[in-house]
């Protein structure tokens, strides 16, 4: 359980991290904020409660991973790393700048903290559940914490990775469906319908909670919960697209679009 | 001649390779009766993996298993691991050089009846274009077998490129191999035939032909396809008037536009292809296939002639 100065602590947080990437995509003129912002909260959640891991030694062979299969929502991460100390906050300036490690989509072997390549859409999800198969062969028992865009799943690579994750129990497996209902050309159940997501999820043998994704109590004790199952499990997170910024909030447009600098100063106002 | 299968010496490696590293693993996309892994399998269950019919999952998965420290052959046909799983082995494997193995087979003209949708032709191409990755083309069952140690010794993604029938055991290439490093199988010094994967016996076969005629011939067998031995083959365009490229694959984007860019670069000279032309296959028997397709002795002969004449 997540006691009120905990609760409170977490929400600061995810304020900082929130500020970060509009300024990384407002800087860059480049990146994709609305998703970013939107995920905001689950990413806090995550390395800030959740995860077992260590900044000081980003290869540490037990530590829990997290890939962001959405990979075009590098800002959220990115500030995260930063701040638990990955790497150092100033590189947060060369975001999507050649030369820099800090690429527009994550790059594994060379940012501190990404623990996996991701970037066309599907792949992620499916990297993830190979490195899950790999823990049980090693007998080792961290988690896999995997992000996935509600449009990315779309893709038949998702529903492959499934399937698989399903036919080798890999009860180390925890997903999120960043459900937002917006992708890049507009609102995702007209652009492909995929709804009802928890039966599909749970046709392919998956136990699916549904959450308000950002809520922290719901977020911290489904994922305690998730532990338990002895099955794959995705969590349908429910979020708003460009949370915490109220012109981005639920609007597509910000999916890919940069903030210039009246939107820049009067985002970072609602975010002080 | 001896006819035994490219493919089987990839699987007898692997359960050479099995019993010498517990990281080795294999993977297959329900084709393992085909790939032959299902020899693999049968030694080692609890390290196979069928992934079913989605090789775009298999091969990101198989990215995954890399990580997490093992050495993953990830196999099915060529035209499944490229064409279909193109993105996996780019953004998967390549871009974070990943030590992932990918051992296709079934790849060129010569599958034969399946036709042109199984018919690889391209797949050298794109692999080669992807950076990163290792390009290997074994010409016969002995140096698939040395390949694939070869490849597991490395780290780092390897695409190793297999045929479906049954092709000539050629001994000249046996013994060593480098990867990287091309075999001069015959000397000679009016004219050099280049080949790659199992049409190394029609350029030895070729090269006979031209020493009737009176032209020293040299023949390189290149396995690798990347990285390219350039050295050998700017040795070749300094030292005879031509080269003749052979290969079962399109003549576009494999071995001889790689052999042509070399050259055209830092010493130019005479290139012919032999190969696939730019199109389509069709059904047929494997053996009846490098005959209409052009991929035959005669056919690198008349090549060869083109430059000498």
């Amino acid at each position: 359980m997540l006691d009120e100065q905990k609760h409170k602590d977490l929400k600061t947080k995810a304020k900082e991290i929130r500020r970060e990437i509009v300024s990384m995509v407002h800087r860059a003129n480049s990146g994709h904020v609305g998703g970013s912002l939107g995920a905001a909260d689950i990413v806090t959640a995550l390395y800030y409660h959740v995860m077992q891991h260590d900044p000081q030694n980003p290869e540490w062979e037990s530590r829990d991973r997290f890939v962001l299969s959405k990979g075009h929502c590098t800002p959220v991460i990115y500030a995260a790393l930063a701040d638990c100390g990955y790497f150092p906050k100033e590189d947060l300036l060369t975001f999507r700048r050649p030369g820099s490690h800090l690429q527009g989509h994550p790059y594994q072997p060379k940012t501190p903290g990404i623990d996996a390549c991701t970037g066309t859409l599907g792949i992620g999800i499916s990297t993830g559940v190979g490195m899950a198969l790999g823990a049980k062969l090693k007998k080792q028992d961290q988690y896999y914490y995997i992000l996935c865009g509600d449009g990315e799943i779309q893709e038949g690579q998702v529903w492959e990775a499934a399937a698989f994750a399903n036919k080798y129990k890999l009860d180390n497996v925890i997903g999120f469906v960043d459900r937002n209902y917006l992708q890049t050309d507009g609102y995702s159940e007209k652009v492909m319908p995929m709804d009802p997501l928890d039966a599909k999820w749970e046709s392919f043998g998956w136990k699916v909670f549904t959450i308000n994704g950002h809520d922290f109590g719901e977020i911290i004790s489904t994922i305690e919960t998730a532990k338990k199952e002895t099955v794959p499990v995705m969590i349908i997170a429910n979020t708003t697209k460009g949370k915490g910024v109220s012109f981005m909030e639920g609007e597509a447009e910000w999916h890919g679009k940069p903030p210039a600098k009246e939107h820049f100063d009067k985002a970072m106002l609602e975010l002080n | 001649m001896e006819y035994k299968a490219t493919k089987q010496g990839y699987a007898d490696a692997l359960i050479e390779l099995g019993h010498e590293n517990e990281k080795i693993l294999v993977m297959d996309a329900d084709v393992a009766k085909a790939t032959l892994t299902e020899q693999f399998e049968a030694v080692f269950p609890d390290r196979f993996f069928n992934c079913g019919v989605q090789e775009q999952n298999m091969l990101s998965a198989a990215a995954g298993l890399a990580l997490e420290g093992f050495i993953p052959f990830a196999s099915t046909f060529g035209v499944f691991a490229t064409c279909r799983a193109g993105d996996q082995m780019r953004s998967s494997i390549a871009y974070p050089k990943l030590n992932v193995k990918i051992g296709v087979t079934h790849c060129g003209i010569s599958v034969g009846g399946d036709g042109a949708s199984h018919q690889s032709n391209e797949d050298i191409g794109m692999a080669r274009t992807l950076p990163n990755m290792t390009v290997i083309v074994p010409g016969d069952y002995e140096e698939s077998r040395l390949a694939t140690h070869a490849a597991a010794k490395m780290n780092g993604p390897v695409y190793l490129r297999f045929g479906r029938d049954k092709y000539p055991v050629v001994p000249e290439i046996h013994g060593s191999f480098e990867i990287g490093k091309a075999k001069t199988i015959r000397k000679g010094t009016d004219i050099t035939i280049i080949t790659t994967g199992i049409l190394v016996n029609e350029g030895l076969l070729a090269a006979k032909s031209l020493e009737e005629k009176g032209y020293s011939t040299r023949v390189i067998h290149m396995h690798t396809i990347k990285p390219l031995d350039e050295e050998v083959i700017l040795l070749a365009a300094k030292e005879t008037k031509g080269i003749v490229t052979v290969e079962e694959h399109s003549i576009l984007a494999g071995l001889g536009e790689a052999v042509a860019g070399v050259v055209s670069e830092h010493h130019p000279c005479p290139v012919q292809r032999v190969g696939v032309m730019d199109t389509f296959g069709e059904s047929g028997q494997s053996q009846e296939l490098l005959d209409l397709y052009g991929l035959r002795a005669p056919d690198v002969l008349k090549k060869a002639m083109k430059i000498l004449t």
